[in-house]
């Protein structure tokens, strides 16, 4: 599992989540995202912070848990 | 290949049957099938069985001839095929696959899963199982918030409404209220169907299948023999099981399912038929954007017409072509092994024109489909009238 720092990237689509599975019960509502990266490929990540929609311009935040953690551009 | 039928089909009621175990659910719905074309157990062949997580759900592996034994089936290879939501669907092609080829003339393919024993967030984590859990389900990832992000997409790309896919929910609880197998006999309106609790935006309660149990059996045969059946016999015209990459953000474009379009060409040449062809349709409606996207993937309409097409009533069961008279895994529910052969039992008793209050006009041909996961596998079968 790659721990490597990522590019930014823009939203391909996105969603929050209300209903959670068991681990992440105390987490919700949160939101996911597909990240299409500057640098390519795509990352399912969660987004911090304000709510992002289609075509918004996220930064790499953090990997928590071998997750990647996003948030909007302002 | 020799030509394949269907001569038997046996399904228990769907639903939270907190007094039934797994075994039980798969017998029953084994021995009506061998009734209905008149078999008795030791005729069987040999045994596939579709199941996702029973070892998950209910803690019980070497689940084939676990069932089989039960039924009285024994000295014969017995099976279990697992595919996430598409499990009974790819029993379902490997059965057909063994008769076809000749080495078997008659076998039973049973779909079963328990999943009320679990409460729903363990539930919605064995689902996320059939997810990549080290990518999307790190991050979080449902079922739910995975089709939500399909439908947020199909939305942008398309102007596809939640109003739409509200219409799915609404079509297939009508549609369920006439099933006496169906889990929840409730007819919902549009206004509930919106109002509903939020699960992955935009997806509310209304748009997700049901978490249910029970099971289903069919019986194949090679056509030549069918005769000698006691069930009407329906027969397998064309069928394809295909894959694709496992996760959504492995692919270009999410708003269609490659394994869905390439097991639809591949089912339709094997049948000899083209999309205008099929009459009515049995479909994945796992979540209510599945449904919609599934009419355009099958080539009913054309890619992004999926959500009017529902909003014009095309696809009710009094309309030009009904898309899941049997409710759907929205309504008659969704106990994930089984769906894919509840599936062909509903085709087939729509084509032996014997489906009651829910029976669609035209009879002749018709359709299954059967996802796994977020599309990464797929099972398309053409089912006609003999």
């Amino acid at each position: 599992m790659t721990q490597t720092a990522l590019g930014p990237g823009t939203i391909y689509t996105e969603t929050v989540v209300w209903a959670p599975p068991e681990t992440y019960v105390n987490d919700a509502p949160y939101q996911l995202a597909i990240v299409v990266l500057d640098d390519g490929g795509r990352v399912t990540s969660r987004i911090i912070g304000d709510r992002v929609q289609i075509g918004d311009r996220v930064d790499f935040v953090e990997h928590r848990a071998g997750a990647p953690y996003f948030k909007k551009r302002l | 290949m020799r030509p394949v039928a269907i001569v038997g089909i046996g399904r228990t009621k769907f639903g939270a049957f907190p007094d039934r175990d797994l075994r039980s659910l798969g017998i029953e719905a084994s021995q009506k099938c061998l009734e209905d074309a008149g078999v008795k157990p030791e005729q069987v062949e040999a045994f596939y069985l579709g199941n996702f997580a029973g070892p998950s759900f209910v803690g019980q592996n070497h689940l084939a001839p676990y069932i089989a034994g039960g039924v009285g089936i024994t000295g014969v290879p017995t099976t279990r095929f697992e595919a996430a939501c598409a499990s009974g669907g790819s029993s379902f092609f490997h059965a057909f696959s063994g008769v076809a080829a000749g080495l078997y003339d008659v076998v039973l393919v049973t779909g079963v899963e328990k999943m009320t024993s679990q409460p729903t967030p363990k539930v919605a984590e064995i689902l996320a199982g059939a997810g990549d859990v080290s990518g999307e389900g790190k991050a979080g990832a449902t079922f739910a918030a995975l089709f939500a992000m399909i439908a947020r997409r199909h939305m942008h790309q398309y102007g596809t409404t939640h109003e739409q896919m509200a219409m799915v929910a609404v079509k297939n609880h009508s549609n369920a209220a006439k099933n006496p197998y169906a889990h929840m006999r409730k007819v919902i309106t549009l206004e509930q169907a919106l109002a509903g609790k939020l699960i992955a935006e935009p997806l509310t309660i209304y748009d997700c299948s049901l978490i249910s149990d029970g099971a289903a059996s069919v019986l194949l045969v090679p056509l030549e023999r069918a005769s000698e059946f006691a069930g009407k016999p329906v027969r397998v015209a064309g069928i394809a099981q295909t894959s694709d990459f496992f996760s959504l953000d492995q692919r270009e474009d999410i708003t269609s399912f490659a394994a869905v379009t390439n097991a639809a060409e591949k089912a339709y040449k094997a049948a000899g038929v083209t999309a205008k062809d099929i009459q009515f349709a049995e479909l994945h409606d796992c979540f209510t954007i599945a449904e919609i996207m599934a009419t355009e993937d099958l080539g009913f309409v054309k890619k992004g017409e999926g959500g009017p097409y529902v909003q014009q009533g095309c696809t009710l069961l009094g309309g030009p072509r009904p898309v899941n008279p049997s409710g759907g895994l929205k309504a008659k529910g969704h106990p994930v092994g089984a769906t894919g052969v509840a599936q062909i039992c509903e085709v087939t008793e729509q084509i032996r024109g014997a489906a009651g209050e829910r029976q669609v006009r035209n009879h002749d041909i018709g359709l299954a489909q059967n996802i796994g996961g977020s599309g990464a596998t797929a099972v398309v079968t053409v089912l006609c009238a003999v």
